[in-house]
């Protein structure tokens, strides 16, 4: 384990991998995210996600904003485990039939000010799964949504720039 | 011994394929059902029907030794001898076919509700389609009794980045004496959305059943429409296809043995496993422009050809695997304190295991020796060498082995689809005929085998059913967690990485 530790302080951070395409914009993002977190809310940004009914595919890759190479805490924003704690629900899917009752208690088990983001194409408006019995349909049907993130599902550097636009508005 | 299909008697339906469809009467069914008890086969699914406007029907697929056949019974009457009554392993899916279709299952001992909470405007959304009652009743969870006992409602809504679904734990003190799950919340009406669906539609939304398992179902619901159409894949897609299974394989692995840790508080493997987890799904990228690979694997073959610079990608990637993976492995294997909560955690035992035909790795860690790439040998997999893992000890520990040597398997098994790639077109033409055709197909996805039914009628699909591995596996769940405490559910149940949303359907 000691090795593996010590090769990690030796290796050069992930997160500043050499920059062409990918890497320069996640960096680019990474100092707007910031200033701009702090001028709207002079503190970080905590996050609670809501699964309303997505395949989990959003989940991967809003999971995949916590790895070593998208580090979403050094901008501020972090997950957290309750409504309560959250200034902005990120939700997923198309809103299931069975999940609308447990989307809306969440969304008012949650202070304000608050913020709504809605992530993937079915969170839109039911994308694939329209028209189902089961399926509501998208988020903003339920609650008030500040913006969409599009994607099938939406990578983690559309999920970070989408987190950018909401600071910016 | 007998073939599986001999065994059965009944009316051969000629244009199911590759394995027969038999439709049974109410004797051949409950022998049927008796074999399954006596454990002489495995169910592999069960899901109902409706053949013509008024005929409902269930059909119920099981693997004998090596061969797989289906039964169907017709219900005019709107019931059939339940399979569950004596086979529990269909207890939830014979709930869902009553919530789905309103067809009776007669002497089911668990009567409730299982994706239907409640909160849909139809009942019966398959079936008659009537109105939903107007009134919610409320859900009976199992009476619980005994002293000193207290119960923990957890969900659906979770504390991680995790799916919805509820967990109602009884505890005594710290030691869990039950675990009942109430899952549904997920149902997106994939059954319903498929029936009359154009071939691409269906299949994007077969690929988006189990979003972490999208190549798998892809790779399932094409062999099923294959199957149906007789088309034959050309040998370099078929290769290509395996190459995105096993790098959803890794990438699930790398992410399951890291957040397995991570239950246990020891986020260094997490980080670590994160890391090459990302690799994965960034080589996917560049090789075919999606992280996840969706919508890729098509009927016929895959939708593009692997990109210019995809072998490289791919050389690299396994370069780094074989770099880094090992020292994780030791790192895992040498941490006493991680060793202390994965050995001997939430024992699965292995009669239950083929009971229930755990597939993935819940029933290769429990002794149950079973893959679909290996036993059915569906192209490519037939012309690679490889090897199928298994342990005996059946806890968590043992989950996590048999994940770390599959992403080895999984390494080999990229090195020689890269030396062996064919080359040649990626895509045979599937055009249905317009007649009716049924087929059924199968593929090991990272947790299991899936299983695909189609039925395709004009030119388009009439009926679709995908069974994920969870269905086998979310109620062994139940069972291992039984005399562990609460502490060590969360290690259990990432250890099992059930999907909800392959379940709910």
């Amino acid at each position: 384990m000691r090795r593996i530790l010590l090769e990690s302080m030796l290796r050069r951070p992930l997160t500043e991998a050499p920059p062409p395409g990918d890497d320069a914009m996640l960096a680019e993002l990474a100092g707007a995210v910031d200033r701009a977190a702090r001028r709207r809310l002079g503190r970080s940004l905590s996050i609670r996600e809501v699964d309303a009914g997505s395949c989990n595919g959003c989940e991967l890759e809003i999971h995949a904003l916590n790895n070593a190479f998208y580090d979403l805490e050094r901008f501020g924003l972090r997950f957290v485990a309750s409504p309560r704690h959250a200034d902005v629900l990120m939700v997923t899917g198309p809103v299931t039939m069975n999940m609308r009752e447990a989307l809306e208690r969440t969304y008012n088990a949650t202070p304000d000010p608050k913020w709504v983001v809605a992530v993937g194409d079915c969170a839109v408006d039911g994308g694939i799964f329209a028209g189902s019995y089961a399926v509501v349909g998208g988020v903003a049907g339920i609650v008030p949504v500040d913006l969409h993130i599009r994607g099938c599902p939406p990578n983690p550097l559309q999920l970070l720039k989408g987190l950018l636009t909401l600071l910016d508005r | 011994m007998p073939e599986l299909i001999d065994m059965i008697e009944g009316r051969r339906i000629a244009e199911h394929r590759p394995w027969p469809r038999v439709v049974v009467n109410d004797d051949g069914w409950r022998s049927l059902t008796n074999q399954l008890a006596a454990g002489q086969c495995t169910l592999l699914g069960l899901w109902g029907d409706l053949e013509t406007e008024h005929l409902g029907a269930v059909h119920m697929c099981v693997l004998g030794e090596r061969e797989i056949a289906v039964a169907t019974i017709e219900c005019p009457a709107g019931r059939y001898p339940s399979v569950g009554a004596l086979h529990p392993p269909a207890i939830r899916l014979e709930r869902a076919l009553c919530d789905l279709y309103g067809i009776d299952p007669v002497g089911l001992p668990d009567p409730r509700p299982w994706l239907d909470l409640g909160f849909w405007s139809v009942q019966h959304p398959l079936g008659a389609r009537g109105d939903a009652p107007a009134v919610r009743a409320p859900y009976a969870f199992l009476p619980v009794e005994g002293e000193n006992l207290h119960q923990i409602p957890v969900g659906p809504v979770h504390a991680g980045i995790i799916e919805p679904g509820h967990f109602r734990f009884t505890a005594n003190g710290e030691t869990v004496a039950r675990l009942e799950q109430r899952l549904g919340y997920v149902h997106k009406g994939i059954d319903a959305l498929m029936a009359g669906a154009s071939l691409d539609k269906a299949a994007r939304l077969a690929g988006r059943t189990s979003g972490d398992s999208t190549v798998a179902y892809a790779i399932a619901f094409a062999h099923a429409v294959e199957a149906a159409t007789g088309a034959t894949v050309p040998p370099h897609a078929t290769y290509l296809r395996a190459l995105m299974a096993e790098l959803e394989r890794l990438a699930n692995h790398f992410g399951d043995i890291g957040a397995i840790c991570n239950d246990a508080s020891f986020s260094l493997m997490h980080a670590q496993c994160g890391v090459l987890r990302e690799r994965v799904l960034r080589t996917a990228d560049s090789c075919f422009g999606h992280r996840l690979m969706m919508d890729v694997v098509v009927p016929g073959g895959v939708a593009r050809d692997l990109a210019a610079n995809g072998r490289s990608a791919v050389t690299s990637l396994i370069e780094e695997i074989r770099r880094r993976f090992p020292e994780l492995i030791e790192l895992y294997d040498n941490t006493a304190s991680l060793q202390d909560r994965t050995a001997t955690t939430g024992i699965l035992r292995r009669d239950l295991a083929l009971q229930f035909g755990a597939g993935g790795h819940v029933g290769r860690a429990s002794g149950r020796n079973f893959d679909a790439r290996k036993a059915l040998g569906y192209a490519p997999y037939d012309q690679l060498d490889f090897e199928v893992p298994v342990f005996e000890a059946g806890d968590v520990n043992a989950r996590v082995w048999v994940r770390i040597r599959e992403v080895e398997q999984s390494v080999a098994l990229l090195e020689q689809i890269l030396r062996r790639l064919p080359g040649g077109a990626i895509r045979a033409e599937v055009e249905p005929d317009g007649e009716t055709r049924e087929g059924l197909g199968m593929a090991e996805a990272f947790r299991g085998d899936v299983l695909a039914w189609v039925r395709l009628a004009g030119g388009r699909v009439a009926r679709c059913h995908l069974r994920d591995p969870s269905w086998f596996q979310w109620p062994l769940l139940e069972a291992v967690i039984e005399g562990n405490i609460v502490a060590d559910f969360p290690l259990c149940n990432k250890s099992f990485n059930c999907s909800y949303s392959g379940h709910d359907l």
